[in-house]
């Protein structure tokens, strides 16, 4: 008794609270897709979200399609809805749209991530059909489609090669070096080309920016040189002359001959602690375009495209990887000036040493955009 | 008025569905790493104690949560480690009731020992709060419907660590309490329980964290949540995140254990503090460094608290005055915590060996051993008499043979 008038002033209570939820699917769907920063929007996306979760299967691809220009964020409202639906209607032995989801695949211009959770619905139903379509998805913009459509290719040349058809299988590597866009595959297939007396220019395949001046040290004492504003972020002037933090520094030019672009910065200034070094390149676009830059560093940094501050972290050796940081800009057609200011902390373990960034052009999916001279 | 006595209905109700044989957050339903059931299996052997092992994708050393006859645990998988998986199992047989998959929002990038899926979930016993180290938060009921969840870091961009997150979420009330402690933008925060949204928010010293806050009533009686870093530990009100003591002594990875009105801190000491609503220091009772340390927090037992070191050496003290009473060499490495129901305390190493420690025992005394034969790191789970472990591949379930 006691419990049910528990449950009872709860229902009431979550009556009195919870916004009221749309009966249609349309109505539900432009709710979630309202979800803001911060929480915002979540009690009404709540309620609309049960509204969802009992449609039927039918209902599947708008969910899917309800993606379409969201953000992550609030396409995980939806791919929770389409888990609640599939697992009800495949639990109770219901079918699922497999013609429709075929179709929401096929088309490229849905959200990639709902596409490949279409195409993973299609494989639990009819993984022949699923595997049919991977063949032509060596250039999908879903990388997740795209990564085991390359699979698929590399599997292909290993065997070609084991049967000791070099050409096909230097052919069949080629392939899926052009589609690949993940780092671990393309690094695979450099190995196994490279090994079948192949070259493969992978800055270049990358997008990664090899020369740059580089002008440092600044100090950085107790960290100060992150925030302080040095005389390359006010101008980049290459004739110029400044007072670094033991003498006078000036710019000097650095090719990295590294193959993933890392511009090791100790031994263009010696292997000081507590110090700021700047790298400066400029990068000729041929149009205007969307693209990203991607940063790979362990030091604290900030990065300027055409002088606008992108983004900037104050993290020092706590690991670093390719692509670590992806900044999302507009390219401007002819010269963009990229900035790079990287700090080195005080701190004197071996694991502290490195001083040193990466950074590579591409588009969102990771294709490398060259500069517009290099093409 | 009427918002009071609403809040104090939910807290009475949200009560009301936890079971003592739950385990319903990161070392139990205390945090203390003890269950409130009264003993474990004493014997464990491969044939006879595995009721049921269920596969699991990716990566994944998060501890398991057990409400009533249900098992949750979190996975990362992909690539790109961006796979969030949330799992419900049945108890009885480890048949899976249901899984939501979500795609991270945040860095994914760990340092290789860890993963995405390492900060573990907690539940008031209706609702499961499930963190990852993308700083991905989401709230579902326990059928698996989606309440509501957040993006931490879109809202938050620099708040990420790249040696990865760790912090387990911990529930006061209708305010759950993350702690994401990061060199960049660190932050606690206290948000609504019903809606995700934020009641306060607190900023914390820039350095990394991966330990899990601990709710305990102090001596004067007041609730209060402890936040754990490098420099020191601070007393939150868990309703609006007021700072009401601060301590400057602390440590990065290792949790918390209350118990008593008494806060351990594993510290570069092992320190016993008594905070209490009439000072803003609160007050040391002893300080030692005879109790050792490592990655695992301590476990708090009746008068007695036992620490595990990274080699293996369990080491058990007196809480009143920090005296060590004995230590028992164990197979290391360990990474996991201590968990006990009884006099019977479980711990398991890095290369999978579970050990059953009788420590009514003057010396301790191992009981029983298991190779599960996998690389583990999670804290096990104490639940209705049985044992919940899991590596990256498996969750197993261990019984009395």
């Amino acid at each position: 008794m006691k419990q049910l008038s528990l449950a009872g002033l709860a229902a009431l209570l979550c009556l009195r609270l919870c916004a009221a939820a749309p009966t249609d699917i349309a109505g539900a769907i432009k709710v979630i897709r309202a979800v803001g920063p911060e929480g915002r929007g979540n009690a009404d996306a709540s309620a609309a979200w049960k509204t969802l979760a009992v449609a039927d299967a039918g209902h599947l691809t708008a969910l899917l399609t309800a993606m379409d220009g969201t953000e992550e964020l609030v396409a995980n409202w939806f791919r929770a809805a389409v888990d609640t639906i599939v697992s009800r209607e495949l639990g109770a032995s219901k079918k699922l749209p497999v013609d429709e989801l075929v179709k929401f695949v096929a088309d490229t211009q849905h959200n990639p991530r709902a596409r490949r959770l279409a195409f993973e619905l299609v494989a639990r139903i009819e993984p022949a059909t699923a595997e049919k379509m991977l063949a032509g998805m060596l250039d999908d913009p879903s990388l997740e489609l795209r990564r085991d459509a390359v699979h698929r290719v590399i599997a292909d040349a290993v065997g070609v090669a084991v049967a000791g058809r070099k050409p096909e299988a230097i052919q069949r590597y080629q392939q899926a070096l052009r589609a690949g866009r993940d780092v671990d595959q393309i690094q695979e297939v450099a190995k196994s080309l490279r090994d079948l007396g192949e070259s493969v220019d992978l800055p270049k395949l990358f997008g990664f920016l090899t020369q740059w001046k580089v002008i440092g040290p600044f100090d950085n004492t107790e960290g100060k040189g992150f925030a302080a504003v040095l005389p390359p972020e006010k101008e980049v002037n290459l004739a110029a002359e400044y007072d670094g933090k033991s003498g006078k520094v000036r710019w000097a030019n650095h090719t990295t001959p590294h193959e993933l672009g890392m511009v090791d910065i100790n031994p263009l200034c010696g292997q000081l602690k507590g110090v700021v070094a700047y790298g400066y390149t400029e990068f000729n676009a041929d149009k205007a375009r969307p693209a990203e830059l991607r940063l790979g560093t362990k030091n604290a940094w900030k990065v300027w495209l055409n002088g606008k501050l992108l983004f900037d972290r104050e993290e020092y050796h706590r690991g670093m990887q390719m692509d670590q940081y992806r900044l999302a800009v507009q390219l401007q057609p002819g010269r963009n000036t990229i900035l790079v200011k990287a700090c080195q902390n005080e701190l004197v373990e071996k694991w502290t040493v490195e001083w040193q960034f990466q950074l590579r052009v591409c588009d969102h999916l990771g294709t490398a955009i060259l500069p517009a001279a290099a093409r | 008025m009427t918002r009071t006595i609403l809040s104090l209905i939910v807290v009475a109700f949200a009560a009301a569905h936890l079971l003592a044989a739950d385990w319903p957050q990161f070392r139990g339903p205390h945090g203390n790493g003890v269950s409130d059931e009264a003993d474990l299996p004493a014997t464990l052997d491969a044939a006879k104690s595995i009721a049921w092992a269920a596969d699991l994708p990716g990566r994944g050393l998060s501890s398991p949560v057990i409400i009533g006859d249900r098992v949750f645990v979190t996975s990362s998988s992909g690539p790109q480690q961006d796979r969030l998986h949330v799992f419900c199992f049945n108890a009885k047989d480890g048949s899976k009731r249901w899984e939501r998959q979500f795609w991270a929002t945040g860095r994914t990038m760990t340092q290789s020992k860890t993963c995405v899926a390492a900060p573990t979930p907690v539940s008031d016993g209706r609702r499961l709060f499930v963190l990852f180290s993308s700083n991905d938060l989401f709230c579902l009921d326990l059928d698996g419907n989606l309440l509501w969840l957040r993006g931490l870091t879109r809202d938050y961009p620099n708040a990420s660590n790249s040696l990865g997150l760790a912090s387990s979420p911990v529930i006061v009330g209708e305010t759950l309490i993350v702690q994401i402690e990061n060199d960049s933008e660190s932050f606690a925060a206290g948000l609504d329980a019903a809606t995700g949204v934020n009641r306060w928010k607190l900023d914390r010293p820039r350095d990394t964290a991966w330990s899990t806050p601990a709710v305990f009533k102090d001596k004067s009686g007041r609730l209060t949540v402890a936040l754990q870093s490098k420099p020191g530990v601070t007393g939150v009100l868990p309703a609006d995140g007021q700072v009401v003591w601060s301590y400057e002594n602390g440590n990065a990875i290792p949790s918390l254990t209350a118990g008593d009105g008494v806060l351990y801190v594993p510290s570069r000491f092992f320190i016993a503090l008594q905070p209490d609503a009439s000072s803003a220091t609160p007050k040391e009772l002893w300080r030692t460094t005879s109790l050792g340390g490592g990655t695992s927090s301590a476990l708090l037992l009746g008068d007695r608290v036992f620490i595990v070191s990274g080699a293996g050496k369990l080491t058990c003290g007196k809480t009143v005055d920090g005296e060590r009473l004995w230590s028992l060499q164990l197979k290391g490495p360990f990474s996991s915590s201590p968990v006990a129901a009884g006099e019977k305390l479980c711990v398991v190493n890095e290369k999978g060996l579970v050990s059953i420690v009788d420590v009514s025992k003057p010396q301790g005394e191992i009981l029983s051993q298991l190779d599960l034969g996998q690389t583990i790191l999670c804290t096990p789970a104490i639940a209705n008499g049985a044992l919940y472990i899991r590596s990256d591949g498996k969750l197993w379930k261990l019984v009395k043979p």
